[in-house]
This record gives C-alpha cells, sequence and structure tokens, in this order.
C-alpha cells in the first residue's frame, strides 16, 4: 500500500462519508414509503408502532388498482412498442442518411423532453373532443408514445452510432443483400439498445401519471391515476403498499435486463462490443 | 477478349471526390490475375478509397471499375464476389467462428453439408481446426485474424481485399501472419489488393506496389523498382530509409547523369535531367546501405563526426553529423563499426558509384 499523509487520509474518509449521505438521501424516500407500507394501523403515520401485511392485501384486492394494474400493461406494451418501431426507424433514417431538415426533425422528435407531461395530456385531451374521438385507450396510447418516444431514439440512436459500419460491409461483402444485412447483423446487433429502449420505455409509460390524468377516462385509468384517485378519499398504508411492489417489479425487471444483456449495455453507459 | 480478360481488377480513369476534396484524380491501374497488388500511401493518399470503390463501398464520380472484364460500377458489393477483410477484422461479434465463416456461404445458399465440410477445409488452411464453436472475443488477435482471412477465402472470392489487416498485430507475430497470408495467396493464385501505410509491409509483401499520394498513383512497379529506382522526390522519400544530399550535375547523357559531391563522383537515371545545365543544384537520394566509411583524409563526398551508434543484431545503423547536411544514416552490415568507428571519430564518407537516385534541386 502506498503511503498516504494524514490530510490524504482525513480526504478519504470524507469523501466515503459524502457518498454514503449521498445515497442514504437517494434511498430516503423508498425507504420510509417502505416502513410506512407495514403500519399496522389505517394513517400513513411514521414511524409506525405495529406491523402487518394486511395493506398488501388491501392493495391487491382493491378492484380499481387491479383494473389500473392491467389497464396500465396495455398501455405500456403498445406504447412502447410502438414507440420502439418508430423510434427505431427514425435513429435510422437520421444516422444513415443526410438530407434538409434533419436537424429540425431530430428537434421535433426529441421535444416531448422540452414540453411538459400536462401540456402533452392536456392538448390531447383538447384534440380527442375536437375530433370526437372517444376517450379509449387509443388516446392514452397515442400520448404515451409521444412521451417515451425521445428515450427510445436516442436509445438505439446511440447505439447505431456505436455500431462498427464495418460489420454490415462485411456482410456485404460475402453477399448479404440490403435485408439480410438488416436482419442476420444489424438488428442483432443493436438488440442491446433495441431491449434498452423498450424497458425505459416500458417503466417511463408504466409510471406515467401526469398526461394520464388528462388523457384517461375511469374505464382506461393507468395504476398511478388509480392511486391518485385513491389517495383523494382515503390515506391508508395501502398505497405505500403498492409503491413497495412497483419498486420490487421494476427492480426485479432491470436485474433481469442485467442477467441477460448487462447493465451498462442496458443502460447505454458502455460500449457494445 | 485477349488483352481484356489479363486484368483482374481494372481502373479505368477513376475520380471520386468527397465534397471540395478529391480523393482519388483520374486514378488507372491493372491488377493481373493471381497477383499481389499493394496500394502504399500515407494516410488521406486515396489507397483506402481505391479499395472501397472496389469493394463497392462507394461509387465513382468519374471512370469506371471493372472486376474480371466486366463493368461493376452498378453492381453492388453483395453482387460482386469479393472477399475482404477489415482493419479490425468485422467478425460478427454474435456468431460463432464456424457460423461466422459460414456466413458467405449461406448466402450462396449452399447445403449444409458441404458447408460444414468447406468451413472444417478452411479452418485447417488457416491452422484453427477445432476452433468452430468459439465467439470471436474468445480468441487472440492473431486467431481473430486468420477466421477473418476464412472467411474471407471460404467463398472462393475473384479478388480478395485487404484493409491494412495487419496493424493491430505485435510485431513479431505480424511478420508471420505475412508469410502465411502470402503463402496461402500464392498457392490459391488469388488475386490480391492489400492497402497499407506500411512501407516495409509492402515491400516484402507485393508482386507490384503503386506508391500513392495525393490521390494520384506516383509510381507502380515490383517492390525492387521502387526502392532501386523511385520516380520522384515523394517515392524516394516515402518508400525506404534514405538520406538527401545536395549535390551538383557534372553532365547529362542518353546513359545517365553524372552528379558531383565532393571528390565523389554518382551516376544516376537521367530522365529527371532532360534539359537541365550543367553545374546546377541537384537533392540526391542515397539508401543508408549505399554509403561507407573511410578515413576523414581520403578523398570522400564529404566528411562527418559519429553522433549515434544503434546495434540492430544483423547490421548497425550509424549516425552521422555533417556540416550543412540533415544528420546522415548509414547502415554497415556486421557488427565491426561498433569498434571501427566509435562515439565522435571524424569519418570520411562515400557512396556507391551506381544505384542512387536524384532529382532537380527544389
Amino acid at each position: 500500500m502506498t503511503p498516504r499523509s494524514t490530510y490524504q487520509r482525513m480526504l478519504g474518509w470524507g469523501g466515503r462519508c459524502v457518498v454514503s449521505l449521498i445515497l442514504a438521501f437517494l434511498l430516503l424516500p423508498a425507504i420510509v414509503v417502505t416502513i410506512a407500507a407495514f403500519n399496522d394501523k389505517a394513517i400513513l403515520s411514521f414511524p409506525p408502532q405495529a406491523w402487518s401485511w394486511r395493506w398488501f392485501a388491501r392493495a391487491l384486492d382493491y378492484p380499481d388498482f387491479r383494473e389500473g394494474f392491467h389497464n396500465g400493461l396495455i398501455v405500456t406494451a403498445w406504447a412502447s412498442t410502438i414507440a420502439l418501431m418508430v423510434g427505431a426507424m427514425f435513429a435510422f433514417v437520421i444516422d444513415r442518411y443526410s438530407f434538409p431538415l434533419k436537424r429540425a426533425i431530430e428537434g421535433v422528435l426529441v421535444s416531448p423532453l422540452v414540453i411538459p407531461h400536462f401540456t402533452v395530456g392536456l392538448g390531447f385531451l383538447i384534440l380527442a373532443a375536437q375530433i370526437g374521438w372517444s376517450r379509449g385507450f387509443a388516446v392514452v396510447i397515442a400520448c404515451h408514445v409521444i412521451l417515451v418516444l425521445p428515450f427510445v431514439l436516442r436509445s438505439v440512436y446511440v447505439s447505431l452510432r456505436n455500431l462498427d459500419q464495418s460489420f454490415e460491409q462485411a456482410a456485404a461483402s460475402l453477399g448479404a443483400t440490403p435485408l439480410r444485412v438488416l436482419l442476420t447483423v444489424t438488428l442483432p446487433l443493436l438488440l442491446p439498445g433495441l431491449v434498452s429502449g423498450w424497458l425505459f420505455a416500458a417503466i417511463l409509460s408504466f409510471n406515467e401519471f401526469t398526461a394520464s390524468l388528462f388523457v384517461t377516462s375511469q374505464r382506461t385509468q393507468t395504476l398511478p391515476v388509480a392511486m391518485y384517485n385513491y389517495v383523494r378519499e382515503f390515506a391508508d398504508p395501502s398505497m405505500a403498499a403498492l409503491s413497495v411492489m412497483y419498486i420490487v417489479a421494476t427492480a426485479a425487471l432491470i436485474a433481469f435486463a442485467n442477467a441477460f444483456l448487462g447493465l451498462g449495455k442496458v443502460l447505454n453507459i458502455e460500449q457494445s462490443e | 477478349m485477349p488483352g481484356q480478360s489479363e486484368a483482374a481488377v481494372r481502373f479505368d480513369a477513376v475520380t471520386k471526390r468527397f465534397g471540395d476534396v478529391v480523393a482519388l484524380d483520374d486514378v488507372s491501374l491493372d491488377i493481373g490475375r493471381g497477383e499481389f497488388m499493394t496500394l502504399l500511401g500515407p494516410s488521406g493518399c486515396g489507397k483506402t478509397t481505391l479499395l472501397r470503390l472496389a469493394a463497392g463501398f462507394l461509387g465513382p464520380d468519374a471512370g469506371s471499375i471493372a472486376i474480371d472484364g466486366k463493368c461493376v460500377n452498378q453492381l453492388p458489393t453483395y453482387k460482386r464476389e469479393i472477399g475482404m477483410m477489415f482493419q479490425n477484422y468485422a467478425l460478427f461479434p454474435h456468431m460463432s467462428v464456424a457460423d461466422n465463416i459460414a456466413y458467405g456461404l449461406k448466402t450462396r445458399h449452399v447445403p449444409r453439408q458441404e458447408c460444414r465440410k468447406r468451413v472444417g477445409d478452411v479452418l485447417a488452411l488457416v491452422k484453427l481446426a477445432g476452433m468452430e464453436d468459439r465467439r470471436p472475443r474468445q480468441l487472440s488477435g492473431g486467431q481473430q485474424q486468420r477466421v477473418a482471412l476464412a472467411r474471407a477465402l471460404v467463398i472462393n472470392p475473384t479478388v480478395l481485399l485487404l484493409d491494412e489487416p495487419f496493424s493491430a498485430l505485435d510485431k513479431n507475430l505480424r511478420a508471420a501472419m505475412q508469410v502465411e497470408l502470402r503463402e496461402i495467396q500464392r498457392t490459391l493464385g488469388l488475386t490480391t489488393i492489400f492497402v497499407t501505410h506500411d512501407q516495409s509491409e509492402a515491400l516484402s509483401l507485393s508482386d507490384r506496389m503503386a506508391v500513392m499520394s495525393e490521390g494520384k498513383i506516383r509510381q507502380l512497379g515490383t517492390p525492387l523498382e521502387v526502392y532501386r529506382t523511385p520516380r520522384d522526390r515523394f517515392v524516394a522519400s516515402f518508400v525506404g530509409d534514405t538520406n538527401r544530399l545536395r549535390g551538383r550535375l557534372v553532365s547529362v547523357d542518353a546513359t545517365g547523369a553524372v552528379i558531383a559531391l565532393g571528390a565523389a563522383r554518382m551516376k544516376v537515371p537521367a530522365e529527371p535531367f532532360s534539359g537541365r545545365g550543367a553545374s546546377s543544384a541537384v537533392d540526391l537520394f542515397v539508401r543508408p546501405e549505399q554509403l561507407r566509411l573511410v578515413n576523414s583524409a581520403e578523398p570522400c563526398a564529404m566528411t562527418g563526426r559519429i553522433a549515434a551508434q544503434v546495434y540492430q543484431g544483423g547490421h548497425v545503423d550509424l549516425q552521422i553529423d555533417c556540416s550543412g547536411h540533415d544528420r546522415l544514416l548509414l547502415r554497415s552490415a556486421g557488427d565491426q563499426a561498433l569498434m571501427r568507428w566509435p562515439l565522435g571519430t571524424e569519418v570520411g564518407i562515400a557512396i556507391d558509384a551506381e544505384g542512387c537516385t536524384a532529382f532537380p534541386a527544389e
């Protein structure tokens, strides 16, 4: 071990403390909610006096939550899949071709990052009312596609950028038609980017609240909206229980993706080989 | 078509621009059947562009490219029957070695049985038998290169295109792979275009080489021709080590020009000097092995002082400071020079009377 001065050692300890505090701060809400979820009393108090699982049972039984979960899955599956296809197509075109207004199109595609979610939701609400579009799943899905598109686009675009063109050229030199190159080389090599894009879109869409509040109806309300409606009437820990399940499910999904593809690749912070 | 059919690949007055930059300027080049042709030049000289035109990754702005006598200007890469090896090998990371090699056979709908046999055969050829199920990332750099070569060879291409394939290998492995590649190429009689910026690689591998700079072919010839009789100052200084000395033109006639430097007289090719008057200044290009050391008292081309000795095993490189010139490089076979000419010795420098080249001074 290299010799270190007292000053360096203090700096090291200080650094560790600061990092621990930041991590604790990041996890604080999740920890508080988790503890609250096991409260036996029907109030959201902290810390709990007695412990129980009953709010988990209540959350799983409550019809609005069940339906919201089901609706959320439908919306998420459609929205992230459509966004993936649209986003991948645009990412491909933007990466491979140059054409007039390319910058402008890029700007439009990432504009939902700048435009607030409630604006998008309100816009869809007005539009749906204007053209007499019933407030079914189509509106919710269309709205979500727009909201998650920038993330999918980014994810696929970064993977495309990192993809060395010589792979595709090698395939072409071996006699593969452009379609064959796409199916056997480009898409398999882009898979981590596509999966991560889809995953991000799915998590964002499933958690999306602000815009969903405008465009969902009683019949199509997603889980976050159902939770909001619930919390306006009741203030018991079943909300907290639901949150804990949310966190566990999302963590499991990411852990699964990590085992399957490697987290670095899924988050696109690591170049694919 | 006699004459026509000689060239396996023919570039005819090919021009390629990237925006305002002219990457290739009216380049014509014929590559014979079974020939190992090297495109040599510094980066940006157009050598890679020429290779990419042959591969069909780019199209020419003017001129035509023919493979096997057929114009391929409009033919996409996948119909060209080429084998290509990339600088980074471009092995498909999501496929096994066998699937990588079989890729070109599958696109040609070769039956499964024959496919397996040909993959086995070509793996044996590149000395990787038994590696079928490995993934590219499990292989060493040299092994990856062999797989890349096998993948390009297995389809029996009309032309093999090599884009700086050795640049990622360490020196010893590189030399071994070069010999091996050349043997395989010779055995199969495969027309090959090889791109490199490494002049020693070009000299040791090529049947013929094209030295390129600024989008033009400066000289086309066998390695021996290019090394011995460079056609211009760029080729003279780019290919092989060389010393540039300032001399004086003595006479020009049909058999050659005579250059004087000190007491030395050198006979050089006359072409660059047609119409030049005697005693005009010339740049004399002398290879390190064409210089000899003599006692400084003897009549010689110039005198200097030994500034450095670089022992290379089989030979010694001596660096000599001479007033009025850049530091000279002199190559002496064996190791006697180490003892005979210690550092700081005042020496006389003699130049071989034949075999140098010279161009009018700029």
